[in-house]
């Protein structure tokens, strides 16, 4: 199979095309057991609701001869790469690669951020394509200060995205309330709820916490499908109306900013103005974030990452401790998610599923765990990976989730797995995030 | 009292078939310490394999139905459990000494290729399967015309799940595999030291987890009739909630937290409401792991500096 044995040393491997052979036999034969229902034999409930069948033997045996060809091919790379050796310290040409795209890398992003609207003005999809992956970005610093500093594993980050995106939707839809209005509150109500989530789960740790959050979540989720009276149920709530420019509507009409400039109407307006307002909105997450960081509670999170038990020692109140990194989290989530209410001007529950929740996880620990500028890359593979299958629509969940097992077999600490020390004696050095041990918090 | 006795049954039907899945949950966490999230999905892959294998089956002439359950019991968890052996192969032993989130992200990932693969395979509508075992006891006969029935696809859940759990307990106390297991689980530096093969053995513990998923899946699809490619995420969620509520880790814990979770999400439908009956069975999880943060028999655990 294409796994790579962990610690041993992987010079111990036996080579040579026999061995080759043997092993691209046996994943071909292992394919051909799990493939062969599933595969070779497709189901359908049939015309007078009976089950019918037919085979497709074919694609079975396509699909078998290609784990065969792709065993080989892993395993001579494999052989071609050679032993992998863990450096602990992160080289010296790498740590200066590093901290000069450190230096570099996030200021011509931002300066190319800015510059989208202006370059890509006449193509709708491209603008459409980074508010959305402004809006992860965004989604990503958020999860970032409870997962990446805290340390706190939250599987339903979604929920509060929803909190905030409904806050919108039902506050402007039933109040007539403005997007300006609206946005702190919907930030204040999700970050009501991350406290609220904080309480019962301030005692548990690791996968205690995770799966509490992932039925928090889902919780959420299932009240909001089912409170139809308030939330409309599974038909989510429509016509809800588009932000304004502090007042100014981006509208054709007289009073709209195109007549009020003199100039043509362009629904692209609204598009860059959206552009330019999440753009804005990520960019006070990471400000927020790297300010927070360097405060003594930011420092308290950080510690909570890496030892829970040593943080409680030095006298670190740890409750309020994980109280403020799920309240930070959350009003960063209740902020986007009235974004994405305003952006849609529809939203329903279907918006907010684990697999969101997982998506914007996946964002976190691929970009490397309290990295900014990781998350943001990651953001930027993933959510532009995503669109790369559009075509194959099916596939793309699969692919998704093949590229994300991969990933982490690939790299489990993240694209940017280092950490960079807040305090340090003489000269600032990176090291590998293989280094420092997690806590279970 | 008759609706009450009926809602026992047939909370203890859904619980066995909950409790099978936790506790592929709870082995598996017990031993390498990661949420297996693909868990769920090997549940439902279970189902669809004990599904086209029964069709073939039929179709092919054989007319026993014992012996065509058997055949399908037998393919379905065979079949099953290589998915579990693979899936442990390529997405989680290359993460074994990563760090906490890797091996559980790359089970994320495997959920969603699983969930998808079985979508693109098998296509995204309900297969329904016709009412395979019929017949059973009416047990007692209410004043309102209300009869407690016990059907014999419940007898026959409860029975598999019995005897699965008998061979299971078996396994893990009397043989030679389920000692390593246990070892493993105390401490696998130790445990290889003695001589125990711990690659070997985790990788066992995935496929009777997987195995024993087969079993609940394929129950599934007798019980209700029907399987699709999203049933595994549900039955996951809930499955693991039931192995936390147990305890995670222990084997027992997971068959009573299934039991508890089928229970309080079959009451809760019978005398409140349909909709939130998982809305219920997550908030029970909520409130017993606020006063009980390691589950109903789970360990303390001690951590040190």
């Amino acid at each position: 199979m294409s796994a790579t044995s962990a610690r041993p040393s992987p010079a111990a491997q036996p080579s040579g095309s026999a061995f080759i052979l043997k092993k691209a036999l046996i994943s071909a034969l292992v394919a051909l057991v799990l493939f062969s229902l599933m595969i070779g034999i497709r189901t359908e409930a049939g015309p007078q609701g009976g089950l019918i069948y037919w085979t497709r033997f074919g694609d079975l045996a396509a699909l078998v001869g290609t784990v065969f060809g792709g065993s080989i091919i892993v395993e001579l790379l494999r052989q071609w790469w050679g032993p992998v050796d863990k450096d602990s310290i992160v080289p010296k040409p790498v740590q200066s690669a590093i901290s000069f795209a450190g230096r570099w890398l996030a200021p011509a992003l931002l300066m190319f951020a800015l510059l989208v609207p202006v370059i890509f003005y006449n193509q709708r999809y491209i603008l459409d394509l980074s508010i959305l992956v402004l809006t992860y970005v965004m989604l990503g610093w958020g999860l970032n200060v409870v997962v990446g500093l805290a340390g706190l594993l939250d599987l339903g980050y979604v929920a509060f995205y929803a909190v905030g995106a409904y806050s919108y939707a039902l506050l402007a839809t039933n109040f007539g309330l403005s997007f300006w209005v609206c946005l702190p509150l919907a930030g204040i109500l999700a970050a009501f709820w991350g406290v609220l989530l904080g309480f019962p789960v301030l005692r548990l740790r690791g996968d205690y916490l995770a799966i509490v959050t992932l039925a928090f979540g889902e919780i959420i989720r299932l009240v909001i499908i089912n409170w139809q009276s308030l939330t409309g149920g599974p038909n989510g709530v429509s016509g809800i109306p588009r932000p304004t420019m502090f007042g100014i509507p981006l509208t054709p009409g007289d009073d709209g900013l195109a007549a009020r400039l003199g100039i043509e109407f362009s629904p692209t307006h609204r598009l860059v103005f959206l552009f330019y307002l999440i753009l804005a909105m990520a960019l006070l997450t990471n400000w927020v974030t790297i300010r927070l960081r360097r405060l003594p509670i930011g420092r308290a999170w950080e510690a909570l990452r890496e030892d829970e038990v040593a943080c409680r020692a030095l006298g670190i109140n740890t409750t309020t401790t994980k109280l403020t990194a799920f309240a930070t989290g959350a009003m960063f989530g209740g902020f986007a998610g009235a974004f994405f209410a305003t952006r849609q001007g529809f939203i329903s529950p279907e918006s907010f599923t684990f697999q969101e929740s997982a998506l914007v996880l996946a964002i976190v620990v691929l970009g490397g765990m309290g990295s900014q500028l990781g998350v943001a890359l990651a953001a930027l593979a993933m959510i532009g990976g995503f669109e790369l299958f559009r075509g194959f629509d099916q596939y793309r969940m699969l692919v998704f989730g093949i590229a994300m097992v991969l990933l982490m077999i690939w790299r489990p600490r993240g694209l940017i797995g280092h950490r960079a020390p807040t305090v340090f004696l003489e000269r600032n050095q990176a090291i590998s995030s293989d280094l420092v041990k997690e806590g279970h918090g | 009292m008759d609706y009450f006795a009926q809602q026992l049954i047939n909370g203890l039907v859904l619980g066995s078939i909950y409790g099978l899945i936790a506790i592929g949950y709870t082995m598996v966490y017990g031993i390498v310490g990661m949420i297996n999230f693909a868990h769920g999905d090997i549940f439902m892959i279970g189902g669809f394999i004990a599904l086209i294998s029964f069709l073939v089956l039929v179709s092919l002439g054989l007319t026993a139905i014992p012996l065509i359950l058997l055949i399908v019991l037998l393919v379905s968890m065979a079949i099953t459990a290589l998915y579990g052996w693979t899936i442990e192969r390529i997405a989680y032993r290359p993460l074994r000494h990563s760090f906490r989130l890797a091996p559980m992200l790359s089970a994320i990932g495997m959920s969603f290729v699983l969930t998808n693969f079985s979508q693109v395979s098998q296509g995204a509508r309900v297969k329904p399967v016709p009412p395979i075992i019929t017949g059973g006891y009416t047990l007692h006969e209410g004043s309102q015309g209300f009869a407690v029935q016990l059907s014999n696809i419940q007898i026959m859940v409860v029975l598999a799940t019995i005897v699965v759990l008998a061979l299971f307990t078996w396994l893990v106390s009397r043989t030679r595999l389920g000692r390593d297991m246990r070892a493993c689980e105390q401490d696998q530096t130790m445990a290889a030291l003695l001589g125990v093969d711990v690659d070997r053995t985790i990788s066992m513990t995935f496929v009777i987890g997987a195995a024993l998923a087969a079993v609940a899946g394929m129950m599934y699809l007798l019980y209700y009739g029907l399987v699709d490619f999203f049933m595994g995420f549900v039955a996951g969620i809930k499955a693991f909630t039931a192995a936390v509520l147990g305890g995670i880790g222990s084997l027992p814990g997971a068959m009573l937290g299934g039991l508890a979770i089928g229970l309080i999400e079959t009451f809760w439908s019978a005398y409140f409401s349909v909709e939130y009956k998982d809305v219920a069975a997550f908030s029970i999880l909520i409130v017993v792991l606020i006063f009980m943060p390691t589950g109903l028999l789970g360990r303390p655990e001690v951590e040190k500096v």
